[in-house]
């Protein structure tokens, strides 16, 4: 017999068994969340395919939304689908450009001092909670397009839009600075060394070089600006119609559910359709993730 | 070669401050024109920082302070109208790792022109010359003339590093500024880099910065050793190493310490 060798005590032993199962099932339990919220929306949406009032093609290429209608009842999302589309729209083309360059600025251009001072007052712009947003759209931004444009309206597609686009900017600046901050440095010495100003070094290497990282906060804010609800309720007027100038009212999927869903009776057809619906958001969704995972694998191959 | 004893590069009561902490003490050196002359000492001594003063891309940070003069080619690059860009365009910057942009061969090679030219100037069979010019002065013309649109840093490191200097070429550097080239690579490696720098030289002034005491042995005409930030002894390569006038000197090259 050799000499004893030297044993854990049991109990460490026992406590990483434990903590390994832990984190094994906190991996896991994403899968499981995902599976149990697509089987019960889908449980409570899909017996409405079957129902005579209900038409899979007029539910998505029809503007008629009339849920409550006595004796024509219909449920077309198309002035809805396009809702939310148009309000993403303006937001992304508001959000991008500002976005992008506020994360440049942090990134390359500013002194650390003010770096921390901006990081720290774009993550208070993350934290503002979301019906705070439709307020300010509500009150402030509203007031405001009425009195620049002289529309009658101020809550609509423009407002929305702006609000949205304010939510999903710090989203973008805090992902694209990281993309940023993730090229080596020594691209950074090359271009300079080379002669290059700072403005060049940005244009020619680092927005090349973090092109997937921009892409994916750019991705994220979409994200951002697809699925939110609150402010958007408050801010685009919730009309149903398609909009034909950033200053018409419009009204979003997601709005329309969080307004409708508590008036609906449970078990209902309108209760039902509300439900497709969130299916509906679920695959716009699925799209902008799976295009953008393409186009990232596309820019990649290059 | 040259050996009209013209200096390319010479420094006067040159210090720096990184904050403050001094990694230069009054640097007095000459590097003669044409000629490879090598930047000695153990890590810490300031041979980098003296390498990247040349191109002023020290000044990146700012809280880097320099005082004295340098003047290249008989001009002080501190003078107030003297432009970094013109300045980094004479001065060409290898680095210690390949540093090849992540972009095509062909684009690697051209950045320079595009950056410094105006985008009308610029005819593409002017820089389809200039991209086969400076390949072949590297010896990459033949392996990769038919891989243009590789992404540079898929390439292996050696070549990597000859892109680098390739990339310089097209500017018509005055001096060539090497920081530790080689100490990524494998022998092959470095001998091709080394027999780039022969070949390169007469035409160019180099400075080289190496860790590497054979190196600075085998490649370059001229030797500085530096210590703790000051300049210890500057002298003839075979001088430096079989006549060290310093002791100190003499225990670096015998490996006492570094």
């Amino acid at each position: 017999m050799g000499a004893p060798r030297p044993q854990r005590p049991k109990a460490s032993i026992a406590i990483e068994r434990i903590i390994e199962f832990v984190i094994r099932l906190s991996g896991v339990s994403a899968v499981f969340f995902v599976a149990a919220i697509f089987f019960f929306i889908f449980r409570e949406a899909v017996p409405v395919l079957w129902d005579p009032d209900f038409d899979f093609a007029e539910f998505l290429f029809s503007k008629e939304w009339y849920p409550t209608s006595v004796n024509n009842v219909r449920y077309g999302t198309f002035a809805l689908t396009i809702g939310t589309l148009s309000v993403t729209g303006v937001a992304i083309v508001l959000a991008v450009p500002f976005g992008l360059g506020a994360a440049i600025f942090i990134s390359e251009f500013c002194s650390p001092k003010i770096k921390e001072t901006l990081k720290i007052v774009i993550e208070l712009l993350a934290a503002i909670p979301s019906v705070v947003w439709g307020f300010i759209g509500l009150t402030v931004m509203s007031k405001l397009i009425v009195s620049v444009t002289g529309t009658a309206v101020g809550v609509n597609l423009l407002n929305g839009g702006f609000i949205l686009a304010l939510m999903s900017v710090p989203v973008i600046v805090s992902i694209g600075e990281d993309a940023l901050k993730a090229v080596p440095d020594s691209y950074r010495e090359a271009a300079l060394a080379l002669g290059a100003t700072r403005w060049e070094t940005v244009f020619r290497v680092l927005l090349p070089a973090a092109k997937n990282g921009l892409l994916a906060a750019v991705l994220l804010g979409v994200g951002r600006a697809v699925g939110e609800t609150m402010a958007v309720l408050m801010a685009t007027g919730h009309a149903v119609q398609i909009p034909h100038g950033l200053l018409d009212s419009v009204r979003t999927l997601t709005a329309n559910v969080a307004a409708e869903l508590g008036e609906a009776p449970a078990g209902s057809s309108h209760y039902r359709v509300l439900f497709l619906t969130g299916v509906l958001l679920f695959a716009i969704t699925l799209v902008v993730n799976v295009a953008a995972d393409l186009a990232v694998r596309g820019i990649r191959r290059k | 070669m040259r050996e009209n004893g013209r200096n390319a590069i010479v420094t006067r009561g040159l210090s720096l401050w990184y904050g403050s902490f001094q990694a230069l003490i009054d640097v007095s050196i000459e590097v003669k024109e044409g000629q490879i002359t090598s930047l000695i000492g153990p890590s810490g001594c300031g041979k980098t920082t003296l390498l990247r003063c040349f191109n002023r891309v020290n000044e990146r940070y700012d809280y880097v302070r320099t005082s004295g003069g340098i003047e290249i080619l008989g001009k002080n690059i501190y003078d107030s109208d003297v432009s970094l860009v013109e300045l980094r365009k004479a001065v060409g910057m290898v680095f210690q790792r390949p540093n090849p942009l992540p972009v095509s061969v062909y684009e690697n090679v051209v950045f320079g022109l595009r950056i410094h030219s105006k985008r009308r100037e610029l005819k593409r069979s002017e820089l389809d010359t200039a991209v086969e010019k400076a390949l072949t002065e590297v010896g990459l013309w033949k392996d990769l003339k038919d891989r243009l649109d590789a992404r540079a840093t898929s390439l292996q490191l050696e070549q990597q590093q000859k892109l680098c200097i390739a990339r310089l070429l097209p500017l018509k550097p005055e001096v060539i500024l090497m920081d530790e080239p080689c100490s990524a690579l494998d022998v092959e490696g470095t001998r091709a880099i080394e027999e780039q720098m022969f070949e390169l030289k007469g035409r160019y002034t180099i400075v080289i910065v190496t860790h590497n005491m054979s190196q600075a042995r085998r490649a370059s005409d001229e030797s500085i050793f530096m210590l703790m930030g000051r300049v210890v002894e500057h002298a003839k390569t075979e001088d430096l190493f079989l006549n060290p006038r310093n002791p100190k000197t003499l225990e670096y090259i015998e490996g006492r310490y570094g």
